[in-house]
């Protein structure tokens, strides 16, 4: 077992052996190494002055780079990574970056406080090369907020930011850093032990079930997205963890005629692309959820294990009628996903077992899918509601209907009696309309800060007749994205 | 400065400049109080913070809490001098005293080695609530006749009679919520002992004077034992006016009581928790016109939500009275607010300072006659503007004397083509039964100066060196808005000196004593024209040396240009020989300089002239709604603000889009909300949410007025250019109540009120439809139709 933690600061290589393995990433860099240009906005990951750029190996003689949030990433994550911050980005001579220089030309700072978050978000786009249009733009920064601005100069520094001569030198020594840091590839598990907390990070399943067999109560990490809150918001002391992120299993995307098997340390952003070609509104949810920092690091399976009642896979999974895969001492087993919500908080998971993959079915080509996602604001928010339909006709008449919610109840759910009205009977509007006034009576949603309970059913109903316009009459306007995009 | 002509190639106001920090703040270098090196043996402050809205305290047990680090614990019993911290009247505490006011205030504090510790430790004490009947909104405070402070009224004419007499009258009601600040840095103060007792603080605050005088109260010293030092603010908006000064007094009791430097840094559930935040109202009007939208008489009462404690909510609902007129003549008109005790945090400034509440007041009643009779809104607003020589005087007695609307309302309305869009919008609507568009103009007017008469003056300390460089103090705080830069550029327009040769400094209540906050969007105004006296009194001193040394009689003209000193169109010699040559023969080099508002004069009651002047701006606003969700997008938005002559115009050009994406913020989507237990619960971004950059309307077209000059001789013709543009957004609210109208084809106006979250928008929809709880089915018809 490997028992301390290696990692690229820059490109200079750090060992740390004696570190609490759930200190964060910000507080290392802010408290341990002053270094100050990386802010704390909320230490949730929802403000994105904490935006850091991690870099790994692409497995291809380069590096592949990415946005993430400090504030919630745990230090022994950086194993076998680079991590660059603000402070990293001038050239060899002190020149600024060309996104500092856009963001200074245009304007782009105020008060400064969440600025260097929004440098590394726009350096990480800038690796990614290509001039970015406003779309991408928006999605690459959702997740930092700016209270002075109103970011119009911000993103019109993300519009300039390749009109400036650079020979980028992160990219310039890509080779060599992914050659350093393939040097410190694990073959084992890494196990750290600080003041009585342990932290584990296999690196195969096999690993990953010895780990679990010896602390089958320990707390599973993947992405971080949820657990980093558990210490930095709920305060808690997580006295063993066991970090998924490693795993090669658990990183694989299968894709055949029949569906497609997402491993479950696959992220959101990993996941965008397969799921968004196969269910256009699902890419179209995914690249609502969140941010591009959290989709970086959350993962699917993550998000289904931990049984958010308003997380927002959970009801288009449900409908699509993905199965899930959970392994552990006694085995795998295989469950329809909404089987493993059993209530607020309650899920269908054993101790030592672990979430392995989740499977979903391809659509036939007589079915319609659609998914819709309510919230306050429109990017980066957890939604009040959440639906999912799935529906094959025949001859106007419904064959099959599977629904998903979010936000209505305990726990993400299907509403069988609105399926049961639904199924054989027309698809029309009385039809449809018997389906509202089931789906209103079964759900149970409650009142707080993000909606109440009037609105939560309301909407409910009305997204189900909005699949039903959207199924029945094709050119109807229904939504106000493609709206705002057309005018 | 009669002498000099300061006007030449490169001109130090007037011009586009960045931020003087833009470079640090994008390198990540810009220090922050959190970020300032640690000085030894620091120690990190947590305050418990109470979990009821009102309770009594029948034992607060402390002892556990000792031990594990803990070098001091400091509880409202062992003050010694005084808990009340209140700006203006008393009321707002540092810790609740044997009573519990709101949920979430602090019990007492804690240092510790780390945050850490200091929160464990505090979390280790014993409270023993008994609860209180809470009061937990202004409906709640209006029933049980809650004032917190006394009720004010003005009145004008007899509106009573004018309704009666009109032919057409409505009465009604509208909620405006408040709105949490967000600055991106939270509150933090450190503290940092001296010798014979004295106190450094470091504090992130729009008002070190306030925090000076309140730590020194607090700590039983002289105001010349505490001084404060605030280099920039990441953010503030108001939030940072007089809510910094608790987390310094408490950084402060604690460093006193250990002798060691303490940092007192809220993370942010607890500072969006236990700090106050924009007023939310309620406001009830009467209102009788003609049949042409002309209002004759109306009545407002507006209930403001204070909290538990004055803070500045005087002021505030003043202001909000101020500006219940927005930009219209209101010839028999009473205005009555109410300001109300509850259990909820004390709230406070907030860029617009009451000001944008009263005017969604008036522009919600705008809206309610223009669909009563049937006409455009704009018609209506338009109708009731103020004159330009007549129908000219406000409710509180001063006169409208450069109202420049009808011209720049006219000019907005032909660049947005708000017409023929209009039609557009009406088009659309009629051929899509599911999304709606909607369009409004909304005009701003906004009063310029602390109501506060006192306020209103500001000092400046200029030092030049031999070198010929210079170091500018000011008592403006820098949060982001760019005054420090537009200072310094007024300094080196008066020395006619490159900009990069005026430092500035941190602000420092050792270098300029009894400031004002920064805050009224007076910043520049004040500041700039206190460094201006400053500078021209230098200059001033440099004439005489000039005139003497190089032979220059007094009725030639000397110009400070292009570092250097002209005579006639001749180079005397460069600014800095100038300053040496001052040196040696023995002439002061450096200056305080002093500035004071004229023309103020504020009656007893308020009325008079409360401003030096009117800043204007308008904003054409279009959304279009899912009337099955409630969802919306807002997809253009054009607006025309005036700034008079910019002193900078791409730092003004910042406030103007800033402060109206804010201002969406507020109306839309930032949604304050407490449990049964009076519990904020939307006390972090992932819950409470604050526009992102897709929010950013798609077609955003901003301008500066380029008419626009101060008729006052305020520095260099500009205006002030803060608030104002955050009232630019109420355009959106009304571009979202046109959406709603038209489900009902224009017949009723929508009962949508502020913040128009989604659920506000789809609830108001079916309000409009008469179908409340129906669903689609009951609206189908109409829609069909």
């Amino acid at each position: 077992m490997t028992d301390s933690v290696r990692f690229l600061f820059g490109h200079e290589m750090r060992e740390l052996r004696d570190v609490d393995p759930t200190r964060t990433v910000l507080q290392w860099l802010r408290e341990d190494q002053y270094a100050t240009g990386t802010k704390e906005g909320c230490a949730e990951g929802d403000c994105g002055a904490c935006t850091v750029v991690l870099g790994e190996p692409d497995g291809e003689g380069g590096m592949r780079y990415r946005a993430v949030n400090a504030c919630i990433l745990f230090v022994p994550v950086l194993d076998g990574r680079q991590l660059l911050t603000v402070e990293h980005l001038a050239g060899a001579d002190g020149a600024m970056h060309p996104v500092q220089r856009a963001m200074v030309d245009h304007h782009g700072s105020q008060c400064g406080f969440c600025t260097p978050g929004f440098v590394m978000s726009l350096f990480a786009l800038y690796l990614e090369g290509g001039r970015p249009d406003r779309q991408r733009i928006n999605d690459t920064l959702a997740g930092n907020l700016c209270r002075c601005t109103g970011y119009r100069p911000i993103v019109d520094a993300a519009l300039a930011m390749h009109d400036y001569p650079w020979d980028d030198p992160v990219r310039a020594r890509a080779a060599g850093t992914a050659e350093r840091l393939t040097a410190l590839r694990r073959t084992d598990t890494l196990a750290l032990a600080w003041q009585g907390r342990r932290y584990f990070a296999p690196v195969s399943a096999d690993g990953l079930a010895r780990v679990l067999g010896e602390h089958p109560d320990a707390t599973l990490l993947a992405g971080g997205t949820d657990v980093g809150l558990w210490v930095t918001k709920r305060h808690m002391d997580l006295d063993t963890v066991v970090h998924v992120g490693d795993v090669a299993e658990l990183h694989g995307i299968h894709e055949d005629a029949d569906g497609v098997a997402i491993g479950a340390a696959v992220t959101h952003g990993e996941a965008l692309d397969v799921l968004g070609r196969r269910f256009p509104d699902f890419g179209e949810l995914l690249r609502r959820f969140a941010s591009v920092q959290i989709r970086n690091s959350g993962t699917l399976g993550g998000n289904i294990a931990n049984g958010s009642p308003i997380g927002d896979s959970m009801p288009v999974l449900i409908a699509l009628g993905a199965r899930l895969t959970l392994n552990g001492p006694d085995g795998r087993r295989e469950m329809p996903i909404e089987d493993y919500f059993i209530d607020y908080g309650r899920q269908d998971r054993r101790p030592g077992e672990f979430v392995e993959r989740v499977w979903i079915p391809a659509l036939g080509g007589d079915e319609h899918f659609r998914c819709y996602k309510i919230s306050k604001r429109f990017d980066q928010d957890i939604s009040a509601v959440c639906a999912a339909f799935r529906l094959r006709l025949s001859d106007g008449r419904v064959v099959a209907i599977r629904t998903g919610f979010g936000g209505v109840a305990a726990t993400p759910r299907r509403a069988p009696r609105t399926e049961r009205e639904l199924t054989g009977a027309a698809w029309d509007e009385a039809g449809v309309r018997r389906g509202e006034a089931a789906l209103a009576a079964e759900l149970t949603p409650i009142t707080d800060m993000r909606a109440s309970r009037e609105y939560r059913r309301l909407v409910a109903a009305q997204l189900l007749h909005k699949f039903y316009i959207e199924t029945t009459d094709p050119q109807a306007r229904t939504r106000v994205l493609a709206e705002e995009a057309a005018s | 400065m009669s002498e000099t002509d300061t006007r030449r190639g490169n001109p130090g106001v007037n011009v586009a400049r960045p931020h003087d920090s833009a470079h640090k703040h994008v390198s990540g270098s810009a220090r922050y109080v959190d970020d300032l090196p640690e000085p030894r043996e620091l120690l990190h402050a947590y305050a418990r913070l109470a979990e009821r809205a009102h309770a009594r305290i029948n034992r607060l047990d402390v002892s556990a809490v000792d031990g594990g680090g803990v070098a001091a614990v400091v509880t409202p019993e062992g003050l010694g001098t005084t808990n009340d911290i209140g700006p203006v009247f008393p009321g707002d505490q540092v810790f609740a005293d044997g009573e519990v006011l709101f949920y979430g205030q602090p019990l007492f504090a804690v240092a510790a080695g780390s945050i850490d510790a200091a929160r464990r430790a505090a979390m280790r004490a014993e409270v023993d609530y008994e609860d209180l009947p809470a009061i937990l909104d202004v409906d709640a405070a209006l029933d049980a006749d809650a004032d917190l402070l006394a009720p004010k009224r003005w009145r004008r004419g007899e509106p009573e009679a004018a309704i009666e007499a009109a032919p057409h009258h409505l009465e009604g009601r509208t909620y405006v919520g408040g709105q949490e600040h967000f600055y991106l840095e939270g509150q933090v103060a450190m503290a940092v002992p001296q010798e014979d007792g004295d106190m450094l603080v470091y504090s992130s605050t729009q008002h070190p004077s306030e925090v000076q005088h309140l730590v020194a109260k607090v700590l039983g010293l002289p105001d010349h034992a505490v001084t404060v030092e605030t280099r920039r603010m990441g953010g503030a908006f108001g939030g940072k006016e007089t809510q910094g000064a608790q987390i310094a007094v408490i950084a402060a009791l604690l460093a006193q009581r250990t002798g060691r430097p303490v940092k007192y840094r809220l993370d942010r559930d607890d500072d969006m928790t236990m700090t106050g935040k924009r007023h939310d109202l309620r406001i009830d009007y009467r209102v009788g016109f003609d049949d042409d939208g002309r209002i004759r008489g109306i009545t407002f009462m507006q209930a403001v939500r204070c909290g538990y404690a004055p803070d500045l909510s005087h002021s505030v609902s003043d202001r909000a009275m101020y500006h219940a007129d927005n930009a219209y003549f209101l010839e028999n008109v009473e205005i009555t607010s109410r300001r109300l005790r509850t259990n909820t945090v004390s709230n406070t400034a907030f860029r617009g300072f009451g000001g944008p509440q009263g005017m969604v007041g008036m522009e919600h009643v705008i809206e309610e006659i223009a669909r009563e009779l049937g006409l455009d809104p704009l018609a209506v607003r338009r109708r009731n503007l103020y004159g330009v020589d007549e129908r000219n005087i406000t409710p509180y007695g001063m006169t409208v004397e450069d109202n420049i609307l009808p011209e720049l309302l006219g000019e907005l309305e032909t660049s947005s083509e708000y017409a023929r869009r209009r039609e557009a919008v009406r088009a659309y609507n009629a051929a899509s039964p599911w999304l709606k568009k909607g369009i409004a103009v909304t005009p701003v007017k906004f009063g310029i100066s602390f109501t506060a008469k006192h306020l209103n003056q500001a000092g400046a300390l200029v030092l030049v060196y031999q070198d010929g460089s210079v170091q500018l103090n000011h008592g403006g705080t820098e949060m982001g808005q760019g005054l420090h830069i537009k200072v310094a550029q007024v300094v080196a327009e008066v020395f006619g000196i490159d900009l990069e040769r005026v430092r500035i400094t941190a602000t420092h209540t050792g270098k300029v004593p009894n400031t004002s906050p920064t805050a009224a969007s007076s910043g520049s105004d004040l500041n700039g024209a206190a460094a201006y006296n400053a500078a021209t009194k230098i200059v001033d001193r440099l004439l005489p040396v000039i005139r003497d040394h190089f032979d220059v009689s007094t009725d030639a003209a000397i110009t400070f240009r292009d570092n250097a000193v002209y005579a006639g169109g001749r180079e005397l010699a460069s600014f800095a020989e100038v300053v040496r040559l001052a040196y040696f023969r023995r002439v002061q080099l450096s200056a305080a300089g002093f500035y004071a508002t004229p023309k103020l004069q504020i009656n007893e009651d308020g009325t008079g002239r409360p401003f030096y002047y009117f800043a204007y701006g308008a904003a054409c606003s279009e959304v279009v709604v899912d009337t099955l969700t409630g969802e919306y997008r807002v997809t253009r938005v054009d607006i025309l603000h005036d700034v008079g002559r910019s002193l900078n115009p791409a730092i003004d050009m910042g406030q103007i889009e800033g402060g109206f994406i804010q201002g969406m913020g507020w109306l839309t989507t930032e949604e304050l909300w407490w449990d049964e237990h009076g519990r904020l619960m939307t006390h972090a971004p992932s819950t409470y949410k604050i526009p992102a950059c897709s929010d950013l309307p798609a077609d955003f077209r901003a301008r500066i007025y380029e008419r626009g000059e101060n008729v006052e001789e305020a520095l260099y013709r500009s205006k002030a250019v803060g608030e104002p543009p955050l009232m630019l957004a109420i355009s959106v609210l009304h571009a979202l109540k046109d959406a709603v109208a038209s489900a009902a084809d224009y017949r009723v106006a929508a009962p949508l009120h502020a913040p128009a979250t989604p659920e506000a928008v789809l609830m108001a929809v079916q309000a409009v439809r008469g179908t409340v709880g129906a669903g689609v089915a009951a609206a189908q018809p109409e829609v069909a139709g």
